[in-house]
């Protein structure tokens, strides 16, 4: 196990590393920060001394060895657009994006599942039919489309709902909430729902077949056989033997969830890390981009590993021979 | 009248059973031809800058215009009819669609293959580096490559591909590796045929099957990515709005209840998008050896 943890974390560090270079050489390549950062009537010393600070004159490969040091001692620069340390911006906008992917994803479990189980049950009902319907449309629907519909429906024609922002804030730990409050909650609702669609529909099919497959199963059998009741045999055992997929695919996709709250927050207003990064592209703002799509690539690489050593601690066969 | 005898035929009855899928399958159809042909039949030219009634602007659906014809289907903000507007989306929409997603699954297809082929380090280079990719999600790639690549719709085609080669280099090494180990694979390679032929005319058409299944998919998610980038400003350049766009710049009036700018190009999406994935989920169930009766 020992050989194996350390293994994988070898090919995380290799990952991570490509990775910064891609990022690197990628942001490189976006526009020219210099016009940016100085206006175009300062002299041509001013110019040139802001370039020499950044180090824009060194070569590219310097440029990158220099990246990799403040990237380890994590210090990714200032803002060019807030003028503030960008770790301190990207931590003032995370808990917003936490918060709507949190939501986005536990409703779509709590609904997903039951309805999923139910359409597994009952495959040839109505409503299993009108529940695998909205499936698919859940497939099928881009998520700025289902954002724009639910502004079109909640926000304009009846009012009821906000069409953006966050709404009043409650702090805990220092660290804004939206969910504490009535307002808030009023102006969470709309963006996780519209976050959440994809996911349903996921969560519904996991759940429909887990449930066609248990239901042939030996296992349910031999419990109804004991003169269990439905409730309890369904609740009990099916439940807890179809959950091992659904946690897994419920964990992979926070990290999806959270990427692609990137259009979510960009519709509703939401003013977390989406939202900072579109404005960061359109602006050119390069420590932001970095520094974004490090964390991204830090967290997706985090999550992956997590689910490796979780997989091998529970089957014996992925730790020996091929790894 | 359908051939039963060949495996075409057989498909084409079994498929024809389904009746959802069937009306699927003529709506992608149309669409498509209705998209490819509007150059020939729409009524305005929407990106002729010169044709365009400011004066028209942002009038609703049925208005009669300054030029004495109707607006079926309203105006957007720069006096663009919408209808024309949004046949030329579609062509744009499914042409970038299929390009992609033609590109995506050569290269895709080609490295699952080879990789099954060789074997060894190679095969763990690739496909380390493809699953690699597979755990990031398609939209982030296609972001930052669309933001590093500048508009324009070959840049545009290139972060999808890149976005999304990965599943089709997965599905091919699933397929590849189960076709290589079989005898039709050892025969051909004891012929004096070279390794290329081997794998692009035995094996590669062996793997078809479940790689179309994955194409279908993917040009619908083709489709809805290009419309997301759009949507965000990061994909085609304004002059030639795709449909993605013209939801984008419909957002901000649709506050003030003029929604037909943003809707009637969202349906219009919707429903190809939608039409796809229905003939892709009845192929795959065709395809699927478990699911036969």
């Amino acid at each position: 196990m020992l050989g194996f943890l350390i293994q994988r974390i070898l090919q995380a560090v290799v990952v991570m590393l490509a990775i910064s270079a891609l990022v690197f050489v990628g942001v490189f390549a976006v526009g020219n920060p210099i016009d940016v950062l100085i206006s175009p009537d300062v002299t041509q010393q001013i110019r040139l001394d802001t370039i020499a600070r950044y180090g824009f004159d060194q070569p590219l490969w310097k440029q990158y060895l220099a990246f990799l040091d403040r990237l380890v001692r994590a210090d990714f620069g200032r803002s060019f657009v807030f003028n503030m340390p960008v770790l301190d911006l990207i931590l003032s906008r995370l808990p917003a994006t936490l918060e709507l992917t949190l939501a986005a994803v536990l409703g779509a479990t709590l609904l997903g599942v039951p309805l999923g189980m139910y359409a597994g049950y009952k495959p040839d009902s109505l409503v299993s039919k009108a529940i695998m319907g909205l499936s698919i449309l859940g497939f099928s629907v881009p998520t700025f489309w289902i954002g724009l519909i639910l502004i079109l429906v909640f926000a304009v024609n009846l009012g009821w709902l906000p069409a953006g922002g966050r709404g009043a804030t409650v702090p805990i730990l220092g660290v804004e909430w939206s969910f504490l409050t009535a307002e808030g909650l009023k102006h969470l609702l709309l963006p996780a729902l519209t976050l959440s669609l994809f996911r349903l529909a996921l969560m519904i099919r996991l759940a429909r077949a887990g449930m066609r497959e248990a239901i042939l199963s030996d296992y349910v059998k031999f419990a109804r056989a004991q003169g269990l009741s439905e409730g309890k045999v369904i609740g009990g055992h099916v439940l807890k033997n179809i959950s091992i997929p659904i946690v897994t695919v419920f964990g992979l996709e926070f990290g999806a969830t959270l990427a692609f709250a990137v259009v979510t927050e960009t519709i509703f207003s939401w003013p977390g890390l989406g939202k900072l990064i579109i404005d960061s592209i359109q602006s050119l703002d390069r420590p932001v981009m970095v520094a974004y799509l490090m964390l991204v690539a830090f967290l997706f690489i985090m999550i992956n590993f997590l689910v490796d050593i979780a997989y091998a601690a529970l089957d014996p066969r992925l730790r020996t021979g091929r790894a | 009248m359908t051939d039963r005898s060949t495996p075409l035929g057989r498909f084409w009855s079994e498929f024809r059973e389904n009746r959802i899928a069937l009306v699927a399958l003529w709506v992608v159809v149309v669409i498509s031809a209705l998209a490819v042909l509007a150059p020939l039949y729409a009524p305005q030219d929407p990106y002729d800058i010169g044709k365009l009634v400011l004066t028209d602007a942002r009038r609703p659906p049925g208005h009669v215009g300054v030029g004495g014809y109707t607006y079926w289907l309203g105006t957007d903000a720069q006096g663009r009819d919408l209808l024309s507007a949004i046949l030329y989306g579609l062509r744009i929409s499914v042409q970038i669609g299929i390009a992609a997603g033609a590109i995506a699954f050569a290269v895709g297809g080609t490295m699952g293959a080879v990789a099954a082929f060789l074997g060894g380090r190679t095969e763990i280079l690739i496909m380390r580096f493809v699953d690699m990719q597979l755990s990031f999600p398609a939209i982030l790639l296609a972001l930052v490559l669309s933001a590093v690549l500048g508009q324009g719709k070959w840049q545009l085609i290139a972060a999808l591909v890149a976005a999304q080669y990965a599943y089709f280099a997965r599905t091919a090494h699933g397929a590849a590796s189960a076709e290589r180990a079989k005898e039709y694979i050892e025969a051909a390679l004891s012929t004096p045929l070279s390794s290329r032929a081997v794998v692009f005319r035995h094996l590669l058409p062996n793997c078809m099957p479940p790689l179309i299944v994955v194409a279908t998919v993917q040009v619908a998610n083709s489709i809805a990515l290009e419309a997301t980038l759009s949507f965000l400003g990061l994909g085609l350049p304004v002059t030639e709005p795709s449909l993605g766009m013209l939801i984008a710049n419909g957002f901000q009036y649709m506050l003030s209840g003029r929604y037909w700018i943003s809707i009637y190009p969202g349906v219009a999406l919707i429903v190809l998008i939608l039409a796809i994935n229905l003939v892709g989920d009845q192929i795959r169930d065709q395809l699927n050896p478990r699911l036969k009766r």
